[in-house]
């Protein structure tokens, strides 16, 4: 069955490639996609190249962009990091893209930003990541940690009453950089010093054991305590399996995920997860006419009515929406006045708002807060009252305080307004 | 127990309305009656459109009338088994069967039927509402005739004790005929009266918490000695705080030893599935010389074969496991035979082509389950009686999944040295690994014992991943995550012993797990890693070397 299907994939694919050299000569407009199909990020990532190519599909039904038709070319950068900026590369000056959709995590953006940079590229990064970075060449829709860690923090400071807060999270750039900057914010929020804790694992830590009975013991002192997990990918099933046989229910230690979500519940036994959070800017369940559309548009594209769709998913759809707009606009598909035309644009989100380009390249977004339910989908229980804009630069960390990203009036990504200095884009 | 259990609603009622009249001493407070006349009536026709601080009103209303159909009610919104109609928004309880939902009507208790699941909403619940609900049920549970359901009620109720519940509480203890329970209640009074204005009675509470490792007794005996910032105690009486910080001395004293055995067994624990992991391949790798990089993959293969099995009989998933156990030492044992005939045969004595052809099997399995079962991680159940831990006491409890895994990894250990001691395939790959020209001269067909101590292996393998699909993901990556600990412990414990396989993968779960605390897991993974590294400068051929002749081999 699945074999079949693979082998329709490769005559689709094959069949792209030779429409793709006879088309060449009516000019098409090519559009990279940059997603690992496979090694240890493809369990992410694959759905992200398929919103790409649903995004061109339906941009084509619509008659193409500027009387040309759209196409995708589509590369395995086989998540080696290293590798990704090969394919970059391969993608910008070989194949000559317009814009290129792709990455996920952080290393795999840092490893491709000088490539960008270099060639001139446009990339669209769709992923929730940890901030400390404007690029020229990069457009970043998924969130920055002000539209989603703080807000977090804020709804079980607040709403919750946390008194007590256990970082946890795997060992590298996203989380430690997350956690610092959460860190420096309760601190300022007059939380004791005694009263967090932070935690790092290796990638794919399976024996969560001592970790989570030390949770217990710190949230056993007789305040509130939450997690705030920026546990990546695998080693979160463990993680919580571990939670629910030493019985941390969700009532008395929730946890509040940053990077669990429909895609990563699909493969889980989630009765024991239910009532734990997460925070996203978007999630399936909420009820909109545009959410309805989209996943409905999904399941046809897919042919596969339980396909999920998720929060890096709708920041694809919002990146290639605006982007059709810039090239809409600046009436070419030339990177440096598509990325002129870019700031200010606006486009509706998924779950009923809007998301408007900033001129650092982030958008708002709205943020929201959901708790597990059995079938592995989220109730909203708390959302922000209108879309929040992303903010490059963390306002809670000292080195990045007086840093802001201003790709309009300034012309800079790090631009020091203390000292009044760009730094251009060299950052630490 | 009809009664009983009147009598009981009765106090509730009258205790949560307390606070209403107590400004109107006459005992006909007309309105608040009538409003909750009925309210299993108005929480019937409130609770689809409610939001969830109504549903929790709505709760404590119903909660107060005591009856059974309401807590039939509440128990069903708790478990998420209540649903509304789509079309006349009528409630019911239900409960999923195959395609369909059986309904039950809360008001009656009788079968309405079923509905399938498109014409019913679900009614949902959130983290507060539970906790209000389990609260609510609680109190209905003190009267419970199974005391284990009364003792969770009791314990339910220390969680948010407060005045009502404490007058509860004290109104149960006469009644209460089992001891363990009435231990509970006193407990929860005592910690009620260190609230007390009266130095008298906050001594006697102290004096009744001794010997208590319950956490709240632990924080609340700590707030009573602690010294404010101006130099002032919290607790003014000297005498109940000397009384405090001696129990407080010695609970810290058993909370420590029983973080010992915490740790110890934390370490036997993963020393254990290290030793699960790490035998198969002790098997091919010390037996038979051959480094395979595919051991990993096999064991993918056993946890596959669980999630196989688990949809293959999806109503008895408690016994899907037991069955799952042989099904994956067959289809691992065959994959292992097949690459050994296929490949490993070919390469005898070449050790370097062995490992990169078997990294390339690795590669291959890998990918194979992602085209089958999709790159994605398969969701596998957690059997009830693999769920949850066994409650020593306050502070130590031990999960039951970890436990059965230890003693899981004796019983294969123990069977496997029966076969390689006491059968003739044990005899005979004895021999071929210690000398194979002179066990071929004496009329050994090599070739099969090759075949067959791979396939043991391998099939040692798959049972490890039928105990690791309860622990992590399964995924394609979960050998790759397993391979490198296991190589490790083959080395560590001394090739060909499989006792050294044993202890060497005990002692570094216990290593690491006493090393966790003080360096955290990066950090101790770290150090293991350079311990190891400099064990094997010392000595290279492990903590159990072979001996005399065998070692030359």
């Amino acid at each position: 069955m699945n074999l079949k299907r693979s082998i329709t994939a490769l005559l689709a694919c094959t069949g792209l490639a030779v429409s793709a050299l006879t088309s060449a000569a009516e000019g098409t407009i090519k559009v990279g996609v940059l997603h690992s199909l496979s090694g240890t990020m493809a369990i992410s990532e694959t759905t992200l190249k398929d919103t790409i190519l649903m995004m061109i599909d339906e941009q084509n039904k619509k008659g193409g962009l500027l009387g040309k038709k759209l196409e995708a070319v589509v590369v395995d950068p086989a998540s080696n990091w290293p590798l990704f900026a090969e394919k970059a590369e391969q993608l910008l000056v070989k194949d000559k893209v317009s814009v290129v959709f792709g990455c996920w995590t952080s290393v795999s953006r840092k490893s491709v930003l000088p490539v960008f940079e270099k060639n001139n590229g446009l990339l669209f990064y769709p992923v929730q990541y940890e901030g400390e970075e404007s690029s020229k060449n990069v457009i970043y829709t998924g969130a920055a940690p002000n539209q989603q860690a703080i807000p977090a923090v804020d709804y079980l400071m607040k709403d919750i009453g946390v008194k007590r807060w256990v970082l946890a999270g795997t060992d590298y750039v996203y989380p430690r950089t997350t956690n610092k900057i959460l860190e420096a914010y309760l601190l300022s929020k007059g939380v004791a010093p005694a009263d967090i804790m932070i935690n790092y694992t290796p990638f794919g830590h399976s024996d969560w054991q001592s970790i989570v009975a030390d949770i217990k013991k710190f949230g056993s002192a007789g305040k509130k305590t939450a997690v705030v997990s920026t546990i990546n990918g695998d080693a979160n099933v463990p993680f919580y399996k571990e939670l629910g046989n030493q019985k941390i229910s969700a009532e008395n230690i929730p946890v509040v995920a940053f990077s669990v979500g429909e895609e990563e519940l699909s493969g889980l036994d989630t009765k024991p997860l239910v009532g734990h959070l997460a925070a996203w800017n978007y999630f399936m369940s909420v009820k909109s006419p545009v959410n309805d559309a989209w996943i409905k548009k999904w399941h046809t594209f897919t042919k596969n009515p339980k396909r999920t769709f998720n929060d890096p998913m709708e920041a694809h759809v919002i990146g290639f929406e605006l982007w059709v707009k810039a090239v809409e606009k600046a009436k070419t598909t030339d990177v440096e006045k598509v990325i002129a035309a870019l700031p200010g644009l606006s486009t509706p989100n998924l779950t009923g708002g809007t998301a408007t380009m900033l001129a650092n390249h982030h958008i708002t977004k709205p943020v929201y807060i959901g708790e597990v339910r059995g079938d592995g989908q989220f109730d909203v229980v708390w959302k922000t009252s209108k879309e929040v804009p992303g903010d490059a630069w963390s306002d809670f960390l000292p080195a990045s305080k007086d840093i802001q990203a201003d790709w309009v009036t300034l012309k800079c990504g790090n631009y020091n307004g203390k000292t009044k200095v760009c730094s251009g884009q060299n950052y630490k | 127990m009809q009664k009983l259990i009147r009598n009981i609603a009765v106090s509730l009622w009258l205790l949560l309305a307390g606070a209403a009249m107590a400004q109107q001493p006459a005992p006909e407070p007309a309105p608040v009656i009538e409003a909750a006349a009925d309210p299993m009536t108005a929480a019937l026709t409130a609770l689809p459109g409610a939001s969830y601080s109504d549903k929790q009103q709505l709760a404590v209303q119903l909660a107060a009338t005591g009856t059974p159909q309401a807590r039939a009610l509440l128990q069903a919104l708790l478990d998420g088994n209540l649903y509304a109609r789509t079309a006349d928004q009528r409630v019911f309880i239900g409960a999923s069967t195959d395609d369909v939902i059986a309904l039950t009507d809360p008001r009656t208790g009788q079968s309405a039927g079923t509905s399938s699941e498109d014409a019913l909403e679900k009614i949902g619940t959130n983290n507060a509402l539970r906790r209000a609900l389990r609260g609510a049920l609680a109190l209905f549970d003190l009267a419970n005739p199974d005391a284990g359901a009364r003792l969770a009620a009791v314990k339910e109720i220390l969680g948010g004790l407060d005045d009502t519940a404490a007058a509860m509480l004290r109104a149960r203890l006469p009644a209460e005929p089992d001891a363990t329970v009435r231990r509970e209640i006193n407990l929860g009074l005592a910690l009620h009266d260190l609230d007390s204005s009266e130095a008298p009675r906050r001594l006697a509470g102290v004096k009744a918490l001794v010997g208590s490792l319950n956490s709240d007794v632990y924080n609340r005996l700590k707030v009573l000695t602690e010294q404010g910032s101006d130099g002032s105690y919290t607790e003014p009486d000297e005498a109940i705080r000397s009384a405090a910080r001696a129990s407080l001395d010695s609970i810290e004293n058993r909370r420590v030893l029983y973080g010992g055995i915490e740790t110890l067994f934390f370490g036997l624990s993963l020393g254990s599935v290290l030793v699960l992991a790490a035998i198969g391949l002790s098997i091919t790798f010390g037996v038979m010389g051959i480094i395979n990089m595919a051991h990993g993959e096999l064991m993918m293969l056993g946890a596959y074969t669980t999630y196989v099995v688990q949809q293959a009989m999806p109503n008895h998933i408690g016994a899907s496991i037991i069955v799952a156990i042989p099904a994956a030492f067959i289809v691992s044992a065959l994959a292992g035979v097949a690459i050994e005939r296929g490949i490993v045969r070919f390469l005898y004595g070449r050790p370097l082509e062995t490992l990169l052809a078997t990294f390339g099997v690795s590669l291959v399995l890998q990918q194979v389950v992602r085209d089958v079962f999709s790159a994605n991680n398969r969701p596998i159940e957690t059997p009830a009686w693999l769920a949850g831990s066994l409650q020593i006491n306050e502070v130590l409890s031990i999960t039951w999944v970890r436990l059965y895994i230890v003693f899981f990894t004796l019983a294969v250990f123990a069977l496997l040295l029966l076969v390689l001691k006491r059968t003739r395939l044990g005899l005979e790959v004895r021999a071929v690994s210690q000398n194979r020209p002179m066990a071929r001269a004496m009329g050994i067909r090599t070739e099969w014992v090759d075949a067959m101590t791979f396939g043991l292996g391998s099939g040692i393998a798959g049972v490890a991943g039928v105990a690791l699909s309860q622990l992590t993901n399964v995924g394609p990556n979960l050998g790759q995550s397993y391979i490198v600990d296991s190589f490790m412990v083959v080395v560590f414990g001394g090739v060909a012993n499989l006792w050294g396989t044993l202890v060497g993968g005990l002692s570094l779960g216990v290593f690491n797990k006493i090393l966790e605390p003080f360096a955290g897991a990066v950090l101790a993974k770290i150090l293991m890693l350079v311990f190891l590294i400099l064990f094997i400068q010392r000595r290279p051929r492990g903590l159990f070397p072979q001996k005399g002749r065998a070692a030359e081999g």
